[in-house]
């Protein structure tokens, strides 16, 4: 049953290296790729149902008792995260195959999107700060280089934007972890929880609170960090943009999230009302970036941005039902962010451009394509019964209950604005006549099914999301129940020798 | 020492920061690297700095000599040094593609993904 832990780690990296061994061949490394791909689906899934059975699953690797080695801990948090990552990371694999450059897949496109995984699963199942430094830098090398992969100007140009602020965050996150250790004598999670617990009453621990705030705000583009984002994730090619858009930000909010509700609990009258106006800063900030925007991929990058502030503002408010609704809206979020970049790919593929100016009449000449986005961009802007609508209504339940009215109120406005700029696509690319810009070659029947298929995928997750909300709901209020009691999280890491 | 220590990663990450604000990519990836230099600094420091006292336990003696050096914070900085490093050399590879592709290394002449929609190229 531990060994269910380690494999989301270990998977990729397999799939990784035995797609190394074939570089010469591509159609070897493509079949190697899906099948690493799912894989790692079918073990996300088998985790979730393990720790949903009992709680929460703990290795310590190398049976170095905690914490004196490095322990990998799999609650509920983390094993949605990794059951929701693999979920698109599959959608993107099936994409790739159709979108990919020949030239990009021969210069490691596949293992390169595996470590990137690797990375990904590592920074969600850890239980050690030093480990989840070390697994950002993993997950970090691969978007590097699956982002400046090709070598197109932007892409390079990007490219710096996006490599000089991670490092700068890298570089704080560093520093905080030697300043933890330097203060509790421990790099454990929930081992650090319990010796800052004793230091509440000096100022140092709120320093250091605000340290990591700033090392995964860069992360996961908060305000006013969120620069590097929209000028860089329009750069590569669509499959590895929605991957970026999907997961890369989220592993950033997933730290925030974990180290507010088990390490730095002693100060939240100043540490998370910090958080609630980054929140809404970053909700504004991005929406109002989005509506000036003109190309498909820039409005989804800032809608990124803007979605982040609703992620951490059930964090900032941390109440049960808020984290619940940030736990919503990450599952949420994930799902048609990744779908909506993959359509984004379909309007460039379809329309000959991502330029709203330069495509037209998509709905009368693809229309499965216009309701594919239809569905998902409603459902992005919170339109019941879809799943954005069940995210939000918790998330400004949650708000008006804790008397938060301002973000509450700022959070209903960028829900319209968000809707102005989702019918603002459709209206430019789909309502407006075709544009005189060529058509490009039709597709074939695979090439369709390769494109279509992983959108439609996500497209029924999403709408399941929305149409059985309850059991979802359930999942979410238990995994926020479990994140605002860290005493269990500690209790299984440490052992009931504990004393919390 | 302590504070010579303190001085000296302060130094570090003041430089580091001045040369990542210049417009050269060159100096940027330089002032970077001072930062992960400061940042290693700061974790020894953080640690309680120590001569002279090896963490070994003495044959016969139950456990380690007090004010013994902690090992933990240099396997740290070890980590963070070769992490380091890989992310340098590729920020240097691709600062030198970068070059190629635009012939400039000023950071305000990249601006064609900050400029709202995808400009022509000029030549």
């Amino acid at each position: 049953m531990r060994l269910l832990i380690i494999l989301p780690i270990v998977i990729p990296l397999a799939t990784a290296v035995v797609c190394l061994l074939l570089r010469g061949s591509t159609a070897m490394q493509r079949t190697v790729s899906l099948t690493g791909a799912a894989a790692l689906l079918l073990t996300a899934a088998g985790l979730l149902a393990a720790v949903w059975e009992r709680d929460a699953i703990v290795l310590q690797a190398g049976s170095w008792p905690a914490p004196y080695g490095i322990t990998l801990v799999a609650d509920l948090f983390s094993a949605v995260m990794v059951l929701l990552a693999a979920l698109t990371f599959f959608a993107v694999t099936v994409y790739a195959r159709a979108s990919v450059t020949p030239g990009r897949e021969r210069f490691g496109f596949h293992p390169l999107l595996h470590f990137l995984m690797m990375g990904v699963c590592g920074a969600f199942l850890t239980g050690d700060l030093f480990n989840l430094y070390v697994w950002f830098e993993v997950m970090l090398m691969s978007s590097f280089v699956l982002l400046a992969l090709g070598g197109e100007r932007p892409q390079l140009e990007g490219g710096i934007k996006y490599v000089t602020l991670n490092l700068l965050s890298s570089a704080v996150f560093l520093a905080a972890a030697g300043i933890l250790y330097g203060t509790a004598g421990t790099l454990n999670m929930a081992d650090a929880a319990l010796r800052l617990r004793s230091l509440q009453d000096s100022g140092l621990p709120t320093v250091l609170g605000v340290m990591f705030l700033v090392a995964f705000g860069i992360k996961a583009a908060a305000f006013p960090f969120f620069f590097w984002l929209p000028a860089s994730y329009h750069t590569p090619p669509v499959p590895i943009a929605a991957l970026f858009a999907g997961l890369l930000t989220k592993v950033g909010v997933y730290a925030m999230i974990r180290v507010f509700t088990l390490i730095f609990t002693g100060a939240t009258a100043f540490t998370h009302t910090l958080i609630l106006w980054i929140a809404g800063f970053t909700m504004v900030t991005g929406v109002l970036g989005a509506m000036s925007q003109n190309d498909v991929r820039r409005i989804l990058s800032f809608h990124i941005v803007s979605q982040i502030g609703y992620m951490i503002m059930g964090l900032g408010i941390f109440t049960p039902l808020a984290l619940a609704g940030s736990v919503f809206y990450i599952i949420h979020h994930i799902i048609v962010k990744t779908n909506l970049f993959l359509i984004s790919g379909l309007i460039n593929r379809t329309g000959g451009s991502f330029c709203l100016q330069k495509v037209g009449g998509l709905y009368a000449r693809v229309p499965v394509l216009a309701f594919l986005f239809l569905v998902s961009a409603l459902s992005l802007a919170g339109i019941p019964p879809l799943s954005g609508f069940w995210a939000k209504l918790t998330l400004l339940r949650a708000g008006i209950e804790a008397q938060q009215w301002e973000v509450a109120a700022v959070s209903l406005a960028v829900s319209l604005l968000t809707l102005y700029s989702m019918s603002k696509i459709w209206s430019e690319a789909f309502w407006a006549p075709p544009a005189d810009t060529p058509a490009p070659a039709p597709l074939d029947r695979t090439e369709w099914w390769t494109l279509f298929g992983p959108v439609m995928l996500l497209l029924l997750v999403t709408a399941a999301i929305g149409f059985g909300a309850e059991p979802v709901f359930r999942l979410a209020a238990r995994t926020a129940e479990q994140l605002m009691t860290p005493d269990l999280y500690i209790r299984t890491v440490l052992g009931a020798a504990a004393q919390p | 020492m302590s504070y010579l220590f303190a001085v000296l990663v302060g130094v570090l990450y003041g430089t580091g920061f001045y040369m990542m604000l210049r417009r050269s990519v060159v100096k940027e990836i330089i002032g970077l690297g001072l930062l992960g230099h400061a940042a290693n600094l700061l974790i020894f420091g953080a640690s309680t700095l120590t001569r002279g006292v090896p963490p070994i336990i003495a044959e016969g003696s139950a456990g380690l000599h007090p004010g013994a050096a902690d090992p933990v914070p240099q396997a740290l900085i070890l980590t963070a040094i070769v992490i380091g490093f890989g992310v340098t050399a590729f920020a240097i590879v691709l600062m030198r593609r970068v070059y190629e592709a635009t012939n400039s290394d000023d950071l305000d002449t990249f601006l064609t993904t900050d400029a709202g929609e995808p400009r022509e190229e000029a030549h």
